[in-house]
């Protein structure tokens, strides 16, 4: 059973009683069977209900869900021949981004992104997907190596944010993230970012700076999340669920503002309910991108890549 | 809301609005409270007689102290009412936008300005904190863009001045959008030759120092000046111990490598010519 969000109490009740059902009865029960299909019936309606009228704020949720598919489940899945990459050359090797070479579907690529983790232990070795300066020096790093060898990038984005420390100021986190911004856009090869999460802020965009820009249904892609904005505009971090709508931070949202190229639907109830689907998914919206800039040479791509952020923002400005 | 808070308001309030500041004001020095004399502390270019502490000045104050003779022209910036979320916190982001324009007389947080700085053409974006905390919308981006457009047009070298607490939330995705945008524009600048100076002043943090401010070919900050991404009550809050003392002040940035040099106010338009001159092979000129 898939850990439960406050709203998804009642569709919880429901499996929880449907799991009691199957582990007391023996199959050959019809009472029992026709009961389990019965419960089973109302509870898929529930989720379909729950979840075709989803809040920015339960999508937030849906996204930090701590069972979504993260980077090496997409990685594991996706990718043949991984080496992983590890390290900046000066200080460290960040484990909040993951990255390295692969092959996708037959196509060699340098595949990175943030990994969040998946239990305690994983999270604080991964430090919850919050990178400092390092991690974005690797991605810099790994971006050049693409682009000496003209390979097509691939990003999953899924951090909170960049890594709020004293450590990672001193060594220049503002640097870094201005750093791997300039990184992505100077790659002269096919660039494919996905949010498959969260999409926190400077954190985030320093690896999303891409030709195409797809959005995962329930991710959410931010210039600041919606509890430290309540807390500057509302002073107060309860008013999170209003700053979640006002910042229009949703796939659909982001997608009417321009800012994104392409929403992958995900299964009913979110990725972590049916990771296989979710994850081939979005392999295949990756790779229908990948195909469509396979014709088009570096330079073209990067001069493609640095039209479409010159003008965001510039539309909507009256003369 | 009705036009009279939109529109009467605002302009009610541009008719009463305070004069400036009566000339037997003290103000107190915050590094080292000692009182000081209004007219002095304008006079000394607002840094203090006793401590050299650097508190903030206006922008238009800035260019006239940089530009030689105090003269500068002002660039034409595309007037903007950008709300792409019609966003609306306790207030209504368009309303927050009028009442800045009315304070400041300004449409924006940017100011795009040209001339000479020792003889040697420059463009100057300063950032006008006065403005919504000079934070980077759609305006500001804008303002980057045309100003390194300019730059690279009359082959001058551009000068960028931060002065802001990050990206404009109310904008939303959009001002985080402005990082990549104006990274592109500053990028333009470098792949043309011209030199980029970034001059950090208090304070140049979140998706401003991430993005365009820490791409300097040389990186210049006044004294004193906070300078870092994260705010420091975030990371109180997220490592619970106070932070050592300097902490993301000019002088620990230059101490870890990250600034050039920290230069005093007065010092700016000699410092920043010579360095312009140097990069841009000019012969070495008289003090004027």
């Amino acid at each position: 059973m898939p850990t439960f969000l406050d709203f998804e109490k009642p569709i919880a009740e429901l499996e929880g009683k449907i799991a009691e059902l199957r582990h007391l009865s023996n199959a050959d029960d019809m009472n029992i069977a026709e009961e389990i299909s019965r419960l089973q019936v109302k509870a898929d309606k529930l989720l379909r209900q729950t979840y075709s009228k989803l809040t920015a704020w339960q999508k937030t949720q849906v996204a930090r869900h701590p069972e979504r598919p993260h980077f090496y489940d997409y990685v594991g899945a996706l990718v043949e021949d991984f080496v992983p990459l590890a390290g900046d050359r000066s200080f460290a090797d960040d484990k909040a981004i993951q990255g390295g070479l692969g092959r996708f579907r037959g196509t060699p690529i340098v595949i990175m992104g943030h990994e969040k983790g998946t239990d305690t232990t994983t999270r604080v070795k991964h430090n919850f997907g919050m990178a400092k300066p390092e991690g974005y020096r690797k991605a810099v790093r790994l971006m050049e190596l693409a682009d000496r060898f003209s390979l097509p990038v691939v990003t999953l984005v899924d951090t909170p944010g960049a890594y709020p420390g004293v450590d990672a100021e001193a060594r220049g986190q503002a640097e870094a993230i201005a750093r791997s911004i300039e990184a992505c856009l100077k790659v002269k090869a096919p660039f494919v970012s996905a949010i498959i999460g969260e999409g926190g802020s400077g954190g985030a965009i320093a690896l999303a700076a891409a030709n195409h820009v797809i959005m995962l249904e329930y991710s959410v892609y931010s210039v600041i999340s919606p509890e430290g904005c309540a807390s500057i505009l509302w002073r107060s971090a309860t008013n999170a669920q209003e700053a979640a709508e006002a910042l229009k931070l949703t796939a659909a949202d982001l997608k009417a503002l321009g800012v994104i190229d392409e929403i992958v639907p995900e299964p009913l109830g979110g990725s972590h309910r049916a990771k296989d689907q979710a994850i081939a998914a979005l392999g295949d919206a990756i790779e229908r991108a990948l195909q469509s800039m396979h014709n088009q040479d570096g330079p073209t791509l990067r001069e493609q890549r640095r039209d479409k952020f010159l003008e965001m923002g510039r539309r909507g400005l009256s003369a | 809301m009705s036009w009279l808070t939109n529109f009467v308001r605002p302009k009610i309030r541009a008719l009463v609005r305070k004069t400036d500041v009566p000339e037997n004001l003290w103000d107190k020095c915050p590094g080292c409270g000692q009182m000081i004399f209004h007219r002095d502390l304008e006079a000394n270019l607002r840094v203090c007689p006793q401590c050299g502490a650097h508190m903030r000045i206006a922008v238009k104050k800035r260019l006239e102290l940089l530009f030689d003779n105090g003269t500068y022209e002002r660039a034409e910036l595309p007037k903007v009412e950008f709300d792409p979320l019609k966003f609306r916190d306790r207030k209504r982001y368009s309303d927050r936008l009028k009442e800045a324009q009315s304070k400041t007389e300004e449409q924006d947080a940017i100011i795009v300005a040209h001339g000479l700085i020792g003889g040697l053409k420059a463009v100057v974006a300063a950032f006008n904190f006065d403005f919504m905390g000079g934070s980077m919308g759609a305006a500001v981006g804008e303002g980057l863009v045309a100003a390194s457009d300019l730059a690279v047009k009359e082959r001058a070298a551009l000068i960028a001045i931060p002065a802001s607490g990050g990206a404009r939330m109310q904008e939303g995705i959009l001002s985080l959008m402005q990082m990549p945008r104006t990274v592109i524009a500053v990028d333009r600048v470098k792949e043309a030759g011209l030199p980029f100076i970034v001059l950090l002043t208090d304070p140049t943090t979140g998706g401003v120092s991430a993005s365009f401010a820490m791409l300097g070919d040389i990186h210049v900050s006044e004294p004193g000046a906070q300078i870092g991404f994260a705010g420091a009550r975030v990371i109180e809050e997220t490592i619970r111990e106070k932070l050592p003392e300097g902490f993301q002040r000019a002088e620990y940035l230059l101490d870890h490598g990250i600034v050039d040099l920290v230069v005093a106010r007065k010092d700016l338009p000699t410092e920043l010519a010579k360095i312009i001159g140097l990069l841009t092979k000019q012969p070495k000129q008289e003090a004027a």
